[in-house]
């Protein structure tokens, strides 16, 4: 059964990112001794931790969402109103007439439930025709709302890329991380948005899915996962897609509630700890990404936005945008990094380890 | 010692070499990789393998290590439950297959 409320409504103590931060340096929590993350840097030469080029620009629209995964890192849900306004926007839109990303990669909570989405995505295009843009679309909210209902169409005028979560390809696995019925409204969803073409060969059209475990356990072997989710949805439900983007779930807010609450929490970080692969750890996203907080705050990535740890330097704020010293800045870690460089590693595009 | 198995010993298997006969270790764990490595089967049908055969040889340790890999390589419930009758049902027929012998020896011995 998924949870009702947010961390935050419920008032639970791993709804303030001070004490998730708390629990994920508390070595009696942990009940044993793992390396800090620097402590895996250092000798690899990658402390501290720099970009290399700057060319994803990550806005999280909000928190609100209509789903209640029991895994979402942003504790998103229904009850969160924090969304970002139209103001905010302006800034980010003044971002990005000054300065140029291959990628602008539009997340939440879900993004098309802020008012002002596809206002957002007009100026996007006005700016610039050619931009990559990624929708990060939870898929049951095209059914959720009758005003949602043309949300393909509307994706595919703007040529929008969609990268949608779907855990597995059976409803079990599926609801049981985000909610009954969640499985029968996101195959529906995606036989809507590859009604209007997308995942279709030469469409140019791309729907490309994330996977992430339904439970305390890794990710592994993105390309025959991807043979195995293509093979099973075609077979039963018609369905294509571009690619499958494996992830490893970060033990931060509900998830690591969810650790703590089953018992994994230990052996999870200890798992993390030991699949550390070096190749990753310097390809991790952080490095190319830039991303952007609801209130117009920067950090360097999703995960550290959630955790409320700002970006380094006197420029924290789209107001105060200063690319040459966001490019020079020490990337902000702690222990949860470790679930974007274990084994393959981890990304919003899935493993960077090849 | 309380108990025979502990989970946490599962830990310790890929350091057997440090209590002696390092090179056996070294050159079984290169086989076991090279065994369990993408070649003719994928390395998500090896796993469903080895998940039967650590049922049917009743190892603990095998049992968690490859509910938890065929979990990380994609398997679905209704795999992992097929995989372990695949084994139940070999280790209920080589059984059964036995009474073959007991049929012979009974009509060899009886009128």
């Amino acid at each position: 059964m998924n949870p009702v409320k947010s961390l935050k409504a419920r008032k639970h103590e791993l709804g303030e990112s001070a004490f998730q931060l708390e629990v994920l340096n508390d070595r009696l929590t942990l009940g044993k001794h793992l390396p800090s993350f620097r402590e895996k840097l250092e000798p690899i030469g990658l402390f501290p931790l720099k970009p290399t080029e700057i060319d994803i620009f990550q806005v999280n629209m909000g928190k609100m969402c209509n789903q209640v995964c029991k895994h979402c890192h942003v504790d998103a849900g229904p009850d969160r109103k924090e969304i970002m306004t139209q103001e905010t926007m302006q800034l980010c839109l003044g971002v990005l007439q000054k300065h140029k990303f291959k990628t602008i990669d539009l997340t939440g909570g879900a993004p098309e439930m802020n008012p002002h989405f596809r206002w957002f995505i007009e100026q996007i295009r006005a700016i610039d025709n050619d931009i990559n843009i990624i929708v990060r679309c939870n898929l049951t909210i095209i059914l959720a709302n009758k005003k949602y209902h043309d949300l393909p169409d509307f994706f595919k005028q703007h040529r929008i890329e969609v990268a949608s979560s779907l855990p597995f390809y059976t409803a079990t696995r599926t609801d049981s991380q985000r909610g009954d019925g969640v499985f029968e409204d996101s195959i529906k969803a995606l036989q809507m948005l590859n009604a209007v073409g997308y995942g279709q060969e030469d469409s140019g059209l791309t729907l490309n899915l994330v996977y992430n475990p339904a439970g305390a356990f890794l990710p592994s072997g993105q390309a025959g996962m991807e043979k195995e989710f293509k093979r099973a949805l075609k077979a039963k439900y018609g369905i294509e897609f571009n690619h499958l983007f494996c992830i490893t779930n970060i033990p931060i807010s509900r998830f690591l509630d969810y650790l703590l609450v089953s018992g994994n929490y230990s052996e999870y970080m200890e798992k993390l700890v030991n699949s550390f692969n070096p190749t990753a750890a310097a390809n991790v996203m952080c490095r190319t990404t830039l991303s952007i907080g609801w209130d117009g705050y920067l950090y360097d990535c999703d995960f550290n936005q959630m955790l409320d740890l700002k970006v380094a330097g006197k420029a924290k704020h789209l107001r105060d945008f200063d690319m040459e010293a966001l490019t020079q800045r020490s990337i902000i870690i702690n222990q949860h990094c470790y679930g974007c460089t274990a084994g393959a590693g981890s990304s919003c595009g899935g493993e960077v380890a090849k | 010692m309380s108990t025979y198995y502990n989970s946490e010993d599962l830990k310790k298997f890929g350091s057997i070499g440090a209590f002696g006969a390092k090179d056996l270790a070294n050159d079984f764990f290169k086989y076991y990789g090279d065994v369990f490595a993408e070649g003719a089967l994928t390395s998500r049908e090896k796993s469903l393998i080895a998940l039967a055969v650590a049922h049917v040889l009743k190892c603990p340790y095998c049992i968690d290590a490859y509910t938890t890999d065929t979990l990380e390589k994609g398997c679905s419930e209704d795999e992992m439950m097929e995989a372990v009758h695949v084994g139940a049902v070999m280790a209920a027929g080589i059984t059964l297959v036995h009474s073959t012998q007991m049929i012979n020896k009974a009509k060899e011995l009886t009128m």
